[in-house]
């Protein structure tokens, strides 16, 4: 099987915007420039000759990037034909703020659009473009890249700064250590049954016109071949038709406003203000210490798609079944929810016969056995940027002032299936008060803690013990508020000119 | 289940007044004045919809004329006990409200007798599962206010408690739960006896039902090469209609979901044409039923937890299916815990049906494409109009949770390592 599937193409890493393979650590600079197309003739035209980065590696390294992604709205102003837009994905075409994904997403009460600043009725943008650039590099970066045409093809909706805090998130942790592992030589048989938790993950949850993890193609638009597309990839799975998708993929942004005072306030008094326990109280509700150290142990063996660098190996090499308990990392600590690294069943099945066993329902039979999705189906790949002036925890203790600066995240994750990914993630994961057999408590960082019809409670965190009561913390606050956000799609580049020049006359 | 012919006519009358249910679309009023669900306690599920089937033109493929079947409603209830009690129970207690609905179906006049009517109505599943066998709404109740209870008791005297080791931790919730019940502050009513009756019934299935398999086992063997190869061609040749389900009709199905913390699913479809088919639905759901009622009694269907009760109901003369469920999460989690961890079964069931994606040796493939299986099932989901969950808030893992709870408290002693699994559930 392996061979089978390295016969196909290798991705041509040129045509792929180069977010889904690099962070741009190195540009520490950055803002997203959230627009509407004013004049579609104009925005074609700039979009034809946008200096767009690909994934491919130069050398030396570019000191600047540019990214292009569009929502569904966004794709028919620039005045792409209605049949091709109906191919992408429901919720892409639905947009984050559909009525029933709010309350899937936890986007209620004070975390409801209504009370957006952008992303809800007239105030979703068309398109992001995002501007990377080295230290001392964004403004001048961002004037030459507008241009001229610029003005005439986009109205600014809003650009969104963001700040370099050295790979820490505004609660002072740091981020950005675990990222799944893309099978860009699609290596690995994603029919054979994970046994084991590995990092690698089939390309087609990441990209769009390959295979994923169940060995099939995920939604996208396929077009007959005309003047318009010649330029395009073939599909892969439907022989004679261009493939709108093939090496795009979607996008999400959300814009994540961070209480620092509150988190920081919350911990130390609930540690009877000592400042040692309350460092510990947050490091349980993260599942990481400050410093990115897991609290779960270390393992042995490696972990396919987890490097063997010191740091790699101390900061990720583990799962949780070495923490059965939860004594050492709880359950509902967002590390754990956000990646659970469980594998297709409960137990190890090493045998085919014990895996038939457990798949008809005679396998482990604890109360906290497979309770969870297999996580390879639901990994996201994050490419967020933190907003707003570092607050150190020690200098977080004192109340807001009068003009407090907005601090957060504007989260991006990338995805080929919305809908199975950053959706259920966000969902059953995250949002969810009935995550691994607990009740009554979301995430400890996101939860938006709104009361359920017959669940009143959904404030809790629990920390367990590995033998007596658990340690249970009730009224937890909000600490982040969802302040705007928009499913996009992120083109290929021979796609992005597919779709800057199919609508014109 | 309740199943009766809507009087066409009548139709736009009885919507109006299954609307008239809810407080909102998808949010039922537990009190309506037509039937007040939460007066039944016995009842852990109770839905009402039109059974409006969108796919009845799906036999086209095999070229067979499309049929004209009635528009149905049904009236379905998760009870504890007969349902013959509970029947009468219903009619007694929601006499107008029913009168009223049942007015808009056929066959139903002003002298008609509502329970006789309702019983001659009755559609018998030919599956059925329940989560947990034997624990009643009110078992599932009086455990919900144990933990409350605990849950309380524990928040007040964490500084006496926190530290106890977990054996003497379990022996004074045992004292503190025992004062609670004589002070009538709590209730934990034992199990009932299973009637005599009920109990030879069950025996007799457990028993017969394999003694059955044998006696037919010297056909079977005969008829499997013959069935195997048929089934093979039928898998090679059936027809897929999985298209993208028109977001429209898909956006309305979504506004009556995630309300809750579970939800409820209905799914209805025309069987392929032919014996070979036939033959395999009704095999297959025989063997689930036996499973669900003998070994998936305690929480799990093979490896499935979220599921509260679900039923298979044959229509029209083995034509058509339909497929009920209450569920824990959201739509799309509950197409992948099936896919995920039992995509085999809901193969050998579901592939039975028109259009379904393509399976191999009836258990492979199928649902795996996990696309085409999504669409599949959405477009033969339909919308239920009114839909009652009696604990709203409490998934199937609370409920198991909250009997283990009980049933560790009710064991007089624990050993440290069982007491050490017990005090973790709290």
């Amino acid at each position: 099987m392996g061979r089978t599937l390295m016969k196909h193409d290798e991705v041509d890493y040129s045509d792929v915007q180069g977010l889904v393979h690099f962070g741009y650590g190195k540009m520490t600079e950055a803002s997203y420039a959230l627009l509407r197309i004013k004049d579609a003739d104009a925005a074609r035209a700039w979009l034809q000759v946008a200096p767009v980065t690909s994934a491919a590696t130069m050398n030396p390294p570019p000191s600047t990037a540019l990214q292009v992604a569009f929502t569904a709205g966004g794709l028919a102003a620039l005045g792409v034909p209605g049949p091709v837009i109906a191919e992408f994905s429901p919720e892409f075409l639905a947009g984050m703020t559909e009525e029933s994904r709010m309350r899937r997403l936890g986007d209620v009460g004070s975390n409801a659009p209504a009370q957006w600043e952008w992303g809800y009725e007239t105030d979703v943008p068309h398109l992001v473009i995002m501007f990377f650039a080295e230290p001392g590099g964004l403004t001048n970066f961002v004037q030459n890249a507008t241009g001229p045409g610029w003005n005439e093809a986009f109205a600014e909706m809003r650009w969104l700064k963001t700040a370099n805090l050295d790979g820490v998130e505004p609660f002072g942790f740091t981020d950005g250590i675990s990222q799944p592992q893309i099978d860009w030589e699609r290596q690995r048989d994603p029919t054979r049954p994970q046994i084991d938790y590995s990092n690698v993950v089939a390309l087609g949850e990441f990209l769009l016109g390959y295979p994923n993890e169940y060995n099939k193609y995920t939604d996208r638009p396929l077009v007959d071949a005309n003047a318009a597309s010649a330029d395009l990839l073939p599909a892969e799975d439907a022989p004679g038709k261009k493939d709108v998708g093939r090496n795009g993929t979607y996008l999400v942004l959300r814009d994540l406003r961070q209480d620092v005072r509150a988190f920081w306030q919350f911990v130390r008094q609930r540690a009877g203000g000592d400042a040692v326990e309350g460092e510990k109280l947050a490091a349980a509700m993260v599942g990481r210490t400050r410093a990115g150290d897991p609290l779960a142990p270390i393992q042995n063996e490696t972990i396919p798609g987890i490097g063997s660098q010191p740091d790699q190996i101390k900061q990720n090499r583990f799962t949780f079944d070495q923490d059965p308990t939860g004594s050492a990392c709880p359950f509902g600590a967002h590390v754990r929810r956000a990646n659970p690294r469980n594998p297709d069943f409960p137990g190890r099945p090493a045998s085919l016969l014990s895996r038939v066993i457990t798949m008809l329902g005679f396998g482990p039979k604890g109360f906290r056995d497979d309770l969870m999705s297999p996580v390879r189906f639901h990994r996201i790949l994050r490419r967020g940027r933190e907003y707003g002036p570092e607050l150190l925890p020690e200098n977080a203790l004192t109340p807001a002032s009068p003009n407090e600066p907005e601090r957060g995240l504007h989260f991006i994750c990338l995805n080929a299936n919305i809908s199975r990914q950053f959706e259920f993630l966000q969902n059953a994961w995250i949002v969810s008060t009935k995550f691994s057999g607990m009740t009554g408590e979301s995430d400890p960082l996101l939860g938006n803690r709104a009361p359920l019809p017959g669940c009143p409670v959904t404030a809790d965190f629990s920390r367990p013990r590995a033998a007596g009561l658990r340690h249970r913390f009730a009224g937890l606050p909000r600490f982040v508020t969802v302040r705007g956000g928009a499913y996009f799609f992120l083109p290929s580049l021979r796609a992005l000119r597919y779709l800057a020049t199919i609508g014109s006359g | 289940m309740v199943l009766a012919p809507i009087a066409p006519a009548r139709e736009a009358e009885l919507r109006a007044l299954l609307d008239s249910m809810n407080e909102a679309p998808g949010r039922v009023n537990p009190n309506n004045a037509l039937l007040p669900f939460e007066k039944f306690e016995t009842l852990h599920f109770a839905r009402l919809l039109v059974l409006n089937d969108q796919t009845i033109g799906d036999v086209g493929v095999y070229g067979l004329a499309t049929r004209t079947y009635p528009l149905y409603l049904a009236f379905l209830g998760d009870i504890d006990g007969e349902a013959s009690d509970f029947l009468a129970e219903v009619a007694q207690r929601a006499f107008e409200g029913l009168r009223a609905i049942f007015s808009c179906c056929e066959g139903f006049s002003a002298e008609t007798d509502l329970v006789r009517w309702m019983q001659s109505h009755e559609a018998a599943p030919i599956a059925n599962y329940v989560n947990w066998r034997g624990r009643t709404v009110r078992r599932a109740r009086e455990e919900a206010k144990l933990r409350d209870a605990l849950e309380s008791y524990l928040a007040a005297n964490t500084a006496a408690l926190a530290d106890l080791p977990p054996r003497e931790l379990h022996q004074d919730l045992q004292r503190f739960v025992a004062a609670e019940k004589s002070a009538g502050r709590l209730t934990l009513a034992g199990e009932e006896s299973t009637p005599v009756g009920w109990w030879i019934k069950n025996t007799l299935h457990l028993v017969g039902m394999p003694l059955l398999f044998l006696v037919a086992l010297p056909l079977l063997i005969v008829v499997a090469p013959f069935y195997l190869l048929r089934l093979r061609h039928l898998e090679k040749t059936d027809p897929e209609l999985c298209s993208r389900v028109d977001q429209a009709y898909s956006d309305k199905l979504a506004q009556t979901e995630d309300h809750l913390v579970t939800n409820q699913f209905t799914a209805m479809g025309s069987l392929k044409p032919g014996l070979v088919r036939l033959a395999t639905t009704t095999g297959i759901l025989w063997t689930v039923n036996w499973g669900a009622r003998h070994l998936f009694t305690r929480g799990r269907l093979a490896r499935i937890r979220t599921i509260h009760f679900a039923r298979w109901v044959f229509l029209d003369g083995h034509k058509r299916m339909v497929f009920f469920s209450n569920y824990d999460g959201t739509v799309e989690s509950y197409m992948d815990d099936f896919i995920n961890k039992t995509g085999f079964g809901l193969n050998t069931v579901f592939s039975n049906g028109i259009g379904y994606p393509r399976t191999n040796w009836l258990v492979l493939d199928g649902c795996q494409d996990e696309r085409k299986y999504k669409d599949f099932l959405r477009r033969h989901t339909l919308p239920t109009q009114v839909w009652y969950k009696a604990c709203p808030g409490l998934t199937a893992i609370d409920l198991e949770r909250n009997s283990r709870i009980r049933e560790g408290l009710e064991t007089t002693s624990l050993s440290e390592e069982e007491a050490r699994q017990w005090v973790a559930l709290l």
